[in-house]
């Protein structure tokens, strides 16, 4: 069972939290611009990585807000936990 | 050594010191013709296809750990072909057929068992659409029978047709389907392409891919730099991570599925039942041992075991359909790594690096689609074209708007 430190409400157990997969996939800015390549790109692709992971939770029977955690997809332990902003996201576009 | 009642007889006779090593264990050379990363059942199947159909030669296998430690070791043993979508029906027909032919073919005992597998269906839609499902089945050859509540009582007394949320009304029968030893297909294959003489090297992880000018020449490993002219990446689990060596990212991710087994029990479990309105299905081993499993744990996941939450899940689905379960004992738990791909089917397609072929993406379902999955993977990286049956499962269906979602539901991997 994860422990998961929601930002607003502390130390919970993972089945008050739901899963949104890989964080930091920022919708293109003028999607007519792209091309199907492009498009399905963003859709589908995804990084999955093995190793420390970016994604997002929803505390979704707590206090329903979505957050940022950084955990490890081997050894499943989870490094931190952030409130999403722009500011925690971009600092990841930039690693 | 080929195997047969004589041969059985006389080690009996003579204790048992005639059986050899099923295959060798040769060190790498510097070049191959063919090489499949993963030895797992798909790689297996694909590297003893592309020997003993396509008549390949110089072929290895590369395998990061022991032979068959992955997927192929980590399944609930289960085959079938009650899919709905033509593109998915025509594949997994083509791999039952092939799994009826599969002892003889390799000489290898896999304890092969059509015992049946039933989807039951709880509501008037929902046996609507298993009867839309069984015609689908028979229109591309495959067999279908629906049962009522009546014949299903006959054949699974047992089952809590009355529960107040989902009453059980009847069942979606594959009289064909059914259960064959896994670990004995991983030998089988293996022992059966060693024969031809593919190289199966195991401890052998793939480090990174040499690529010039958008083409593979070469592939880095624990043990050494190999050559070849075609690579054929098969490592379900571990797609993404191995293909990101060559610069791709994939419509995937890795989820962890667990399995269960209880104590052995007298045979009480007539073939495969599957649960419809939970995740739940079960079988019983020769061994006795009831076999099942549920979801997946639903977060990313390169971990071989499973958490506590989903065996809960998954013991509550049992009891919801058969509380008889309740009385006995989980045994052993363990969870695997699945490609969970973004529409639920699978790819077996080239990529963008030439010399690089994928086969990938087969979300729960990757261990009844074995055979199939090696004869046309076998197929693109012998011929370059795709097998008939396989024609679908491409990578740019994405893009394209072909995608093959068995369920309708939309992409997202958790789909199978």
């Amino acid at each position: 069972m994860l422990l998961i430190k929601c930002p607003w409400c502390g130390e919970r157990d993972e089945t008050e939290f739901s899963y949104g997969g890989e964080a930091a996939i920022k919708r293109p800015l003028k999607p007519k611009d792209l091309n199907d390549k492009d498009w399905a790109d963003y859709l589908f692709m995804r990084k999955n990585t093995r190793g420390l992971f970016l994604e997002q939770w929803n505390h979704s029977v707590g206090c329903r807000q979505w957050f940022l955690v950084e955990r490890n997809t081997v050894t499943y332990e989870i490094i931190s936990t952030k409130r999403m902003n722009s500011d925690a996201l971009n600092s990841e576009d930039s690693q | 050594m080929a195997y047969s009642a004589i041969k059985v007889i006389k080690e009996a006779l003579t204790g048992h010191r005639g059986w050899k090593p099923l295959w060798r264990r040769p060190e790498p050379k510097s070049e191959y013709d063919i090489i499949v990363i993963g030895g797992g059942g798909h790689g297996l199947a694909t590297a003893y296809y592309l020997a003993s159909e396509y008549k390949n030669k110089k072929i290895a296998v590369l395998e990061k750990g022991w032979l068959g430690g992955g997927n192929i070791g980590r399944n609930t043993t289960i085959f079938r072909s009650n899919y709905l979508l033509h593109e998915n029906e025509m594949f997994y027909e083509m791999s039952l057929k092939l799994w009826e032919q599969f002892e003889q073919d390799l000489n290898y005992n896999a304890m092969i068992s059509q015992r049946g597998v039933i989807n039951l269906f709880h509501s008037d839609a929902q046996r609507d659409a298993y009867v839309r499902r069984g015609n689908s089945m028979l229109i591309n050859g495959a067999d279908a029978i629906l049962l009522n509540e009546a014949k299903l009582r006959e054949k699974c007394p047992f089952l809590n047709y009355d529960n107040a949320r989902f009453p059980i009304q009847g069942g979606l029968w594959q009289p064909r389907g059914g259960t064959i030893r896994h670990d004995a297909v991983a030998w089988g294959y293996a022992r059966a392409a060693d024969r031809l003489g593919v190289d199966i090297i195991e401890n052998c992880e793939v480090t990174g891919f040499d690529i010039q000018n958008a083409k593979c020449n070469a592939v880095r490993t624990s043990r050494g730099t190999i050559k070849a002219k075609k690579f054929g990446v098969a490592v379900a689990g571990s797609s993404s991570a191995v293909m990101e060596n060559a610069g791709l990212r994939l419509p995937i991710e890795s989820h962890v599925l667990q399995a269960f087994v209880s104590e052995g029990l007298k045979p009480i479990i007539p073939g495969v039942i599957t649960f419809g309105a939970g995740h739940f299905y079960i079988s019983q081993s020769d061994k006795g041992g009831l076999v099942f499993g549920g979801d997946i744990d639903g977060y990313n996941s390169y971990a071989q075991r499973g958490n506590m939450a989903v065996v809960e899940d998954v013991c509550e689905g049992g009891m919801a359909l058969m509380p008889m379960i309740g009385k006995a004992r989980l045994l052993r738990m363990w969870g695997g790594v699945m490609d969970m791909s973004m529409d639920g089917s699978p790819i077996i397609d080239r990529t963008p690096i030439k010399g690089i072929y994928f086969n990938g993406g087969w979300c729960y379902g990757g261990f009844k689609a074995t055979p199939a999955s090696g004869k046309c993977f076998a197929h693109l990286l012998a011929t370059d074209e795709h097998h008939p049956n396989a024609s679908a499962y491409l990578l740019n269906r994405f893009e394209k708007g072909y995608m093959i979602d068995e369920k309708g539901m939309g992409a997202q991997p958790n789909l199978h």
